[in-house]
């Protein structure tokens, strides 16, 4: 993975000097909240229900045994002893005390970390497919240009006070593990007729409270010019989105009333205007990047699964979490943050430290943050499984629900945060409670099932499968339940399948659409597949006709 | 409002004329966007220098053509959350080569200042009389920069491979 050199590592240090000494103001009363509010939001540092959250950048889901260790010690030492991972394969803690931030920020920084824009209206953290650099299926590495996006956009001084937030993801096999239509700005890397390397480009994707799916803007971007195209599409966006109203002030918005063929030729030719300048990439620049992610010292291994059967739990477990790796021998390893009955993404001080041991014996010192809220080890030997999962059971991370439909993406809702209607890890965890048992999610099959507190659409609601949105009605908590949102290369919005339900209520509609979808599907059809061929009418029947 | 130039407070030698008020007998003048398009010849023509104030909607292409006979463009910041100026600062430095004054006024606050010095401003209506300490503070913060802007600052990417 990418390591700091003198240049980035003075970076963070003076950032982090700079904001402890705005803290330090702050918390002598030379400047008022007033004033210190923008300071913050752009170290990462928000204000809840209850206390602060400081919200850490893992960039592109990348982390090593050494931070996740240091992470580990912040959730124990200024923390109630855990953390949470977020859909931005960010790591938040939700108790900070103000007056341990320069604390903090100096820990982090030692270990090459930081909150810097991982909140306000700029370049938010770059995310990418967990699996990059390992998958079967890489067309193309996105780490190497995530890295190359992440220096260009930090504290980038023309895009730092943008109309709204601005999130960029990056994708480069052929199934979409990155959400990047749901993006400001998606990039999908694939390669041309003569081989090379080049993006395809969408803009204006977004959940929130009117979403889009991405357009594409351009087929081809060759690579050498990522940062001048993305220069032009923010300085289109800075200079002419809406900045009258903050719900509208999304990049989403300007693309869908301009047009996204208006939008693209605005592009186009600003773009004309600085492809040939200092932002174009030498070679010589993304090889000294692309060294950073050389894959590591792999053995040459037969690719032999017989190990792999036994335990009947334990092969359970590798038939739901593995995934398909470039190396014979090798797998990638899916550890759920989701347990039954647990809030999704959560994870301990203790379990950090486990994990980060299992990182260095199996896995080379390294692992991803999914935008699932969970983790993946990319490089696992597959003689090294059995051992690797019985460390996992003994640290609670081995729920074989990857895809399942108790893997679910779920935001803090309103046990943490000010802008909920609804609480929504309760929900999760009586969710995951109902369909616990194994073969019944086993023969549900794969689902998606995201749900958020309220229609800042955190948990992604409008791309789940299943979708879960809670909702303020004369002042009681109220769920409505969306169908047909798909995450991927497919990407589509859920539609609202009718009027909404209290806690319970919710619960059981999600079952009574279960049970519609297994009376319906045929013969290996996934529940969004049914979904298309059927729509909704066959499940809003059901749901509605059920006895209250 | 104390002006800041070159880290120094300064006189602001021009006088703002707002919106279609009377011209002052003589000395340099910093008029509206509308006001130069509207008496633009006449304004050329002024013994002294002329600046052009725009505001937040306003682009600076439509004062591109003029540039030679402007001195000083003031961009708007109508609150420092609005940053259509850093862009705007940025096309008249580097697209349009405006080489006179530039300056940031309205809501320009001293943990700006590090932003708008490298999109290309070189002068600023402080609100804060303590405004070129802080100054000063600001340029001490930071000594890294990822992006090639318009200012002669050497990216850390440039510098690596020096």
């Amino acid at each position: 993975m990418y390591q700091y050199d003198e240049f980035d590592a003075d970076f963070v240090q003076e950032r982090a000097v700079q904001f402890g000494r705005q803290v330090e103001d702050r918390l002598a009363g030379k400047i008022t909240e007033e004033q210190f509010r923008p300071l913050r939001l752009m170290n990462g540092l928000y204000l809840q229900l209850h206390a602060y959250m400081l919200r850490i950048n893992v960039p592109y889901g990348c982390l090593n045994s050494t931070q996740m260790r240091k992470l580990a010690h912040i959730a124990r030492v200024f923390d109630k002893g855990y953390g949470h991972l977020t859909t931005r394969q960010n790591m938040q803690f939700n108790w900070i005390k103000l007056s341990d931030m320069p604390a903090i920020l100096l820990e982090l920084a030692s270990v090459e970390m930081h909150g810097i824009q991982s909140s306000g209206n700029c370049i938010r953290n770059i995310t990418a497919d967990e699996y990059a650099g390992s998958a079967a299926d890489e067309i193309e590495d996105p780490r190497v240009y995530c890295e190359i996006l992440r220096q260009w956009s930090s504290l980038h001084p023309e895009f730092s006070f943008l109309p709204r937030k601005f999130k960029i993801a990056v994708s480069g096999s052929d199934r979409d593990r990155a959400v990047i239509k749901a993006h400001d700005i998606g990039l999908r890397l694939h390669k041309n007729e003569a081989g090379e390397a080049g993006f395809e480009v969408f803009v204006g994707g977004g959940l929130g409270r009117t979403p889009f799916i991405g357009k594409s803007i351009r087929d081809f971007l060759p690579t050498q010019h990522v940062l001048s195209y993305c220069e032009a599409i923010l300085r289109v966006y800075n200079q002419l989105g809406r900045r009258d109203n903050k719900y509208k002030a999304r990049i989403k918005i300007l693309v869908h009333e301009m047009g996204a063929d208006v939008f693209g030729e605005k592009v186009e030719k600003e773009w004309a205007e600085i492809r040939e300048t200092a932002l174009e990439l030498a070679d010589s620049e993304t090889a000294r990047i692309r060294g950073f992610f050389a894959p590591p010292a792999h053995e040459k291994l037969d690719d032999d699964d017989s190990d792999l059967a036994g335990d009947p739990a334990f092969a359970t477990w590798v038939e739901q979490q593995t995934a398909g790796h470039k190396k014979p021998g090798y797998t990638i390893v899916n550890v759920s943050c989701s347990p039954v009955g647990k809030p999704p993404g959560d994870i301990s001080a203790a379990q950090m430290d486990g994990f980060a041991d299992l990182a260095d014996t199996y896995n080379f010192g390294e692992m991803r943050v999914t935008h699932n809220q969970n983790l993946v080890l990319t490089d696992v030997r597959k003689k090294d499984l059995l051992p690797l999962w019985q460390k996992l059971v003994t640290l609670g991370l081995a729920t074989p629900n990857h895809g399942l439909i108790s893997d679910t993406i779920c935001c803090p809702g309103l046990d943490y945060c000010a802008l909920a209607n609804a609480r929504s890890i309760p929900l999760a965890e009586k969710l995951s409670e109902r369909f616990a048992d194994q073969q019944k999610q086993k023969d549900i099959g794969e689902i998606y099932l995201n749900m958020s507190g309220c229609i800042n659409a955190c948990g992604h609601h409008h791309i789940g499968n299943i979708g879960i949105v809670g909702v303020d009605k004369k002042n009681s908590e109220l769920y409505q339940l969306m169908l047909g949102g798909s995450a991927e290369e497919d990407a589509s919005l859920g539609k609202i399948l009718g009027r909404g339900f209290d806690e319970d209520g919710i619960v059981d509609a999600v079952e009574c659409v279960i049970n519609t979808y297994i009376e319906l599907r045929e013969a290996g059809e996934k529940f969004i597949e049914t979904y298309r061929r059927v729509g909704p009418d066959p499940f809003k029947e059901k749901v509605y006709s059920a006895p209250a | 409002m104390p002006l800041l130039r070159d880290g120094k407070i300064t006189e602001d030698p021009y006088t703002r004329v707002v919106g279609s008020d009377e011209l002052p007998g003589e000395g340099p003048i910093l008029v509206d966007l509308s006001r130069w398009q509207a008496e633009r010849d006449a304004l050329v023509a002024w013994g002294s220098e002329v600046g052009v104030q725009l505001a937040a909607d306003e682009s600076p292409a439509a004062i591109a053509l003029d540039l030679e006979h402007i001195a000083l463009v003031a961009l708007e910041f109508p609150a420092f959350t609005d940053g259509r100026a850093y862009s705007y600062a940025r096309l008249l430095r580097e697209r349009h080569r405006f080489e006179g004054e530039l300056r940031a006024v309205g809501d320009v606050l001293i943990e700006q200042l590090h932003f708008m010095d490298r999109v290309g401003f070189d002068s600023f209506d402080m609100k804060s009389a303590e405004a070129a300490e802080e100054w000063k503070t600001a340029q001490a913060d930071m000594s890294v920069w990822y992006q090639p802007t318009g200012d002669e600052r050497a990216t850390a990417t440039r510098l690596r491979r020096s």
